[in-house]
């Protein structure tokens, strides 16, 4: 019973709290304690469970009774379990950031039960184990991004807001006539079930079927060619919330992609993630490419998503334990360091006086911690040793030195140095350069604006400290992805698991 | 049944795709509620299409007759159109007020009309005051409860 409660509460929590911050529609003061209250405690109640998790297996709650195949399951493996952990430390941070970030115009709005329901869909989307679940949570995370990012109607705002709904609308009707497909092949849409039976349906079909989700999720989750929709949209929502859009929603589309590609389409490995190995080595070199084109810090930090897009994809294709824990390894990592990043932006556009690199400078000298803030998290996305990111990218480049991948790993270095390139870039430009003439430097602002930024910060400085259990974590949801018996007996008992190991055969 | 079925879905699909990819966002719109018609239909034959059984379970028994209809695709298809519906709401609104801001909703014009002709403001991402209604402006300006209607999405 305990544990029912406690898989439910990562989605339920925050849309509980959105009703009530709904309710109070107009009382600024109660929607804003509501919303960090939520996020405070959704952030601690995420780690009972990966605690959970790491103690006793994967958890699952069929809701409603109904046993699985024919109800809907909830499922906590170690790889969701670790994103509602992330999912919900981003919140916090974020509902902190925006209580001095997001202007009342836009609380008033209704800028916070907005958030919460974004939070709720983001966290239902991991913790699902039926795949027509997982669409309608990403369409409760869609349409909240959508409000979020157009909250305000400054013209940017709406034309970057068109071209985002216009794509993800897209990929949502692929993403439903897979759906549709999966169904008329194989008669279940729960995920443990489709695992068994998508090993005895006639293989090239379900090749097509896995490309068509790979063409649903991708654009989510801003692949090569399909991310053009990020670059046009990310920068122009105030900075909180690019920084939760920056750091999760991509995401969701990556953990789908990982789910999908260990757990569904496994059949004909040396097809399918070979296409993703391709796509993965793409997506990192044009987001790098693109980044060192632009000069607006959020432009730079938007394309730098790409890139590092393409490292958890290069995990996931490699399809090696070690590469997988690698990918949910950069996942945890890149989360907590971009959207770091967005926040620090917002605060160079706080102190500096623009995010344009050309317009702002000398913030180094004249504000030394918001040099360190900025460094911190920038050194962490190149991968200096010792932070996260350096980890991050030793263990996925290992993986592939591993299979002797000697194209992917080559792809992998020389993104690598471009991102300090691009993080230097805006080192020199916004910190080290004297200010133009003209510009004054303001003081630093509120302390709800850095002390998110200084405990992400702190947060990478641990992980690359202590990187052991993280890694441990890592490795250990590797293992369940690539045994997805486990997943399958959890779900639907020790029967289902011998029947999965009779179709492998 | 389901091969003609399947070629409809096909029709009307390639139809919205071909309005989809039109620079007109307008018929951007209709593109796509044509195609998300398309899939809800491809959903539904995907439960196999069968006549005249209703899926009711007949009293004393313990599962619906052999050939009813497939219940759960209907259900699936209830649950799309109406998470269909809401999203092309939004999406129409959403054109509109770009079209009350930049005058246009042709693609291609929208970059010129781009560039906000006001002063922003350094301070802080202001928000353009005149889509903000009556009931949100008091609501700023005194604490007291605001009408339930309008409100969250501007």
């Amino acid at each position: 019973m305990t544990t029912s409660w406690l898989l439910i509460s990562p989605v339920a929590l925050p849309l509980i709290a959105a009703a009530v911050a709904f309710a109070f529609t107009g009382r600024r003061g109660v929607q804003r304690r509501v919303s960090t209250t939520a996020s405070l405690i959704l952030a601690a109640l995420s780690v009972v469970l990966l605690v959970q998790v790491s103690r006793e297996g994967i958890l699952v709650m069929q809701a409603g009774g109904w046993a699985a195949p024919f109800g809907i399951s909830l499922v906590a493996d170690h790889l969701a379990a670790i994103m509602v952990v992330i999912s919900g430390v981003m919140a916090a941070a974020t509902a902190v950031y925006a209580l001095a970030d997001i202007d009342p115009a836009r609380e008033a709005m209704g800028y916070h039960p907005l958030f919460l329901v974004l939070v709720a869909g983001i966290n239902g989307a991991f913790l699902t184990g039926d795949l027509f679940n997982m669409y309608v949570w990403f369409e409760v995370l869609l349409i909240s991004s959508f409000v979020l990012l157009t909250l305000g109607n400054r013209r940017a705002q709406l034309e970057g807001g068109l071209k985002y709904v216009a794509v993800n609308l897209v990929s949502s009707l692929f993403f439903l006539v897979s759906i549709g497909l999966i169904y008329g092949l194989t008669g279940t849409l729960n995920m443990a079930d489709l695992a068994i039976a998508l090993r005895d349906a006639p293989p090239g079909l379900v090749t097509v079927l896995g490309m068509l989700f790979l063409v649903a999720f991708g654009i989510k989750a801003a692949i090569f060619p399909l991310f053009f929709w990020l670059p046009a949209s990310y920068h122009t929502p105030p900075v909180a919330i690019s920084a939760i859009f920056a750091g999760m929603l991509t995401k969701v589309g990556v953990y789908a992609l990982i789910r999908a590609f260990t757990l569904l389409f496994t059949q004909d490995v040396g097809w399918t993630h070979q296409v993703l190995l391709w796509l993965s080595g793409l997506t990192m070199l044009t987001g790098v490419l693109g980044a060192a084109a632009q000069n607006e810090i959020r432009k730079i930090l938007s394309f730098h998503i790409i890139s590092q897009i393409g490292y958890m994809i290069m995990g996931l294709a490699l399809y090696t334990p070690l590469a997988l824990a690698g990918a949910v390894f950069y996942l945890v990592h890149h989360i907590i360091v971009k959207a770091n990043l967005f926040f620090v932006a917002g605060l160079v556009r706080r102190v500096g006086g623009s995010f344009e690199l050309a317009e702002v400078g000398g913030l180094y000298r004249k504000r030394p911690f918001l040099g360190i803030l900025f460094l911190i998290p920038a050194f962490s996305l190149a991968g200096f040793p010792p932070l996260s990111g350096f980890w991050a990218k030793l263990v996925v480049v290992l993986a592939a030195v591993e299979v002797r991948s000697w194209a992917i790993v080559a792809v992998a270095l020389v993104v690598g140095l471009l991102t300090i390139y691009s993080m230097t870039k805006i080192w020199q430009a916004a910190f080290w350069t004297p200010a133009p003439e003209g510009r004054e430097i303001g003081p630093l602002p509120s302390r709800l604006l850095w002390v998110p930024v200084a405990a992400l910060a702190a947060i990478t400085i641990v992980i690359g400290l202590w990187s052991g259990p993280f890694l441990a974590l890592a490795e250990a949801s590797a293992r369940e992805l690539l045994d997805p018996a486990g997943y399958v007996r959890a779900v639907l008992g020790p029967d289902a698991a011998a029947a999965l190991a009779e179709v492998t055969r | 049944m389901e091969v003609p079925v399947a070629i409809t879905v096909g029709i009307v699909f390639g139809s919205g795709l071909y309005l989809v990819m039109q620079r007109n966002l307008l018929r951007f719109v209709f593109g796509l509620v044509l195609m998300s018609g398309a899939v809800n239909v491809a959903l539904f034959v995907a439960g196999r299409l069968t006549r005249g059984i209703a899926p009711l379970v007949p009293e004393g028994a313990k599962a619906p007759p052999p050939g009813s209809a497939n219940a759960l695709p209907q259900a699936l298809i209830l649950t799309a159109i109406v998470i269909g519906f809401g999203l092309i709401v939004f999406a129409l609104v959403l054109l509109l007020r770009t079209y009350e801001r930049l005058g246009t909703v042709k693609t291609d014009e929208m970059a010129a009309h781009l560039i906000d002709p006001r002063p922003i403001d350094p301070s802080a991402d202001s928000v353009d005051v005149a889509p903000l209604s009556a009931t949100d402006r008091r609501a700023l300006e005194s604490s007291a409860p605001p009408a339930p209607e309008d409100g969250g999405s501007a």
